[in-house]
């Protein structure tokens, strides 16, 4: 076939139709509470991490709830790269919702980054 | 006629009274204030229509104005207990349960005894009773009142700084609960800073903005068109106290995605409502104690004013957190249950 030099485009949307759920799943599994996040940025605006880098937990959480697993890994985007994550804890301290943030750091990084 | 008892004077309480009294059933309020009323009168201006709370407060007071009412201030019921408890049930000429308030017996007694607010320094993160800078909304309330809206050092603040949800839907605090009132309380109390201090700038921070009620949402819309008060969407995660008496707090605007600090004159903390301690005491005394500490009804769609014990009624923002529109019309729906399921009809007489 005569190449025209068109290429096709990734979409931009997230699909959920084909996203794989495993790791979502097994996350449900050693966080529970993960699904309780209502999005309001405590655990961002308290974030030692946050201060100094660019590093946001919530938008690490929908990343990972959306399954976009590649922009946490292999884009490792400045904003989610967990490795900038100190594991101090006070994300979990003011959290309304009593979610787990730390382990789900934890968590994440085992399942994406081994 | 079956001799009724009505805990607590507030909206829902009053609003009973003057329905029983209006069919001729003669009833006792007891408050434990010297004043009927208190949470309203403590109140500037009410929403949605910035109706003056004096106003309305003396419109519900002279409904009290009626010869089969008695009104007891200063009378805090300490004892709500059946016959099937203490077993007095000899005393009872009739058989049917009968109610101990205090030392006195009673046929029916509707429990109206209210909510209490949040007490922030709880949270100690926001730094209420630490630094001057931060109030609750109450007290925000009484400066709205005074037409005295000033910072630490009594001067005009160039900047107010709202924070919806403080022991509200907060497992920190233990109540997962929404207080229903507190969004547009302050959607109320900025546009109110903003007449009083048209070059303040005003800031609401908050989870969600539930504005449900009628009205509430274009009081919202007010806010933003007419008196240009800022809403950022992310909960503040901490203040602290600025060397020059003011706040500095911290949140992340979740809209852009990124950390945000800023300096305010004033925080105020929109402060939720809980069970207050005559309704916890009072319901777990009668064993209608229900989640966090408020009382339990019957059933929330068809016996929402009645409780599982016989004789034993319920209105108002002791079950759980209600407007003062709620409340008033529970009140009246509580006495209609009175006079129906109550069976009014004498069947104890002391």
């Amino acid at each position: 076939m005569a190449n025209f030099g068109f290429k096709i485009s990734t979409p931009r949307s997230i699909d959920l139709d084909n996203a794989d759920r495993t790791l979502y799943e097994q996350m449900l599994e050693m966080v529970p509470s993960y699904r309780y996040c209502i999005g309001c940025g405590g655990c961002t605006a308290t974030c030692s991490a946050g201060q100094f880098t660019d590093f946001n937990i919530r938008k690490t959480h929908f990343l990972f709830s959306r399954r976009q697993y590649d922009k946490l890994t292999t884009d490792m985007l400045p904003e989610v790269d967990l490795n900038k994550c100190m594991l101090c804890g006070k994300c979990s301290l003011v959290c309304p919702r009593g979610v787990n943030t730390r382990g789900l750091i934890v968590e994440m990084r085992k399942l994406l980054l081994n | 006629m079956k001799k009724i008892a009505i805990l607590g004077a507030g909206p829902a309480g009053i609003e009973a009274a003057a329905v029983l009294a209006a069919n001729n059933c003669p009833v006792t309020l007891f408050e434990k204030e010297a004043q009927p009323l208190c949470n309203i009168t403590d109140k500037a201006f009410l929403f949605p229509n910035f109706a003056d709370a004096a106003e309305v407060a003396a419109a519900m007071r002279a409904k009290l104005d009626n010869p089969i009412i008695t009104l007891r201030c200063n009378t805090e019921v300490a004892q709500l207990t059946p016959s099937y408890i203490t077993g007095f049930q000899a005393e009872n000429l009739t058989g049917t349960p009968v109610w101990k308030v205090n030392d006195e017996l009673y046929d029916i007694v509707l429990l109206a005894t209210g909510y209490t607010p949040f007490d922030a320094r709880r949270k100690e993160e926001l730094g209420y009773g630490i630094y001057p800078g931060v109030h609750t909304s109450l007290e925000m309330e009484k400066m709205i009142r005074e037409g005295k809206i000033v910072n630490s050092l009594g001067e005009s603040p160039k900047r107010i700084v709202f924070l919806q949800c403080v022991g509200s839907r907060d497992e920190k605090s233990g109540n997962h609960y929404c207080s229903k009132l507190c969004c547009v309380t302050a959607v109320k109390q900025a546009i109110e800073a903003k007449k009083q201090l048209p070059n303040c700038e005003v800031f609401v921070y908050y989870m969600d903005l539930r504005m449900w009620g009628q009205g509430f949402e274009e009081m919202y819309r007010t806010a933003q068109q007419e008196y240009g008060v800022n809403f950022i969407r992310g909960r503040i995660s901490e203040a602290g106290g600025t060397f020059d008496g003011r706040v500095q707090i911290k949140a992340e605007d979740t809209l852009l995605g990124r950390p945000l600090k800023m300096t305010s004159d004033l925080l105020v903390l929109m402060v939720g409502m809980e069970a207050s301690k005559g309704t916890r005491e009072l319901a777990t005394q009668c064993r209608i104690c229900g989640e966090y500490g408020f009382a339990q009804t019957k059933d929330p769609h068809l016996h929402d004013c009645q409780s599982e014990a016989h004789g034993l009624f319920v209105a108002g923002a002791c079950k759980r957190p209600m407007t003062l529109t709620d409340s008033i019309n529970d009140g009246r729906s509580a006495a209609y249950e009175i006079l129906t399921v109550g069976s009014i009809n004498s069947t104890y007489e002391q």
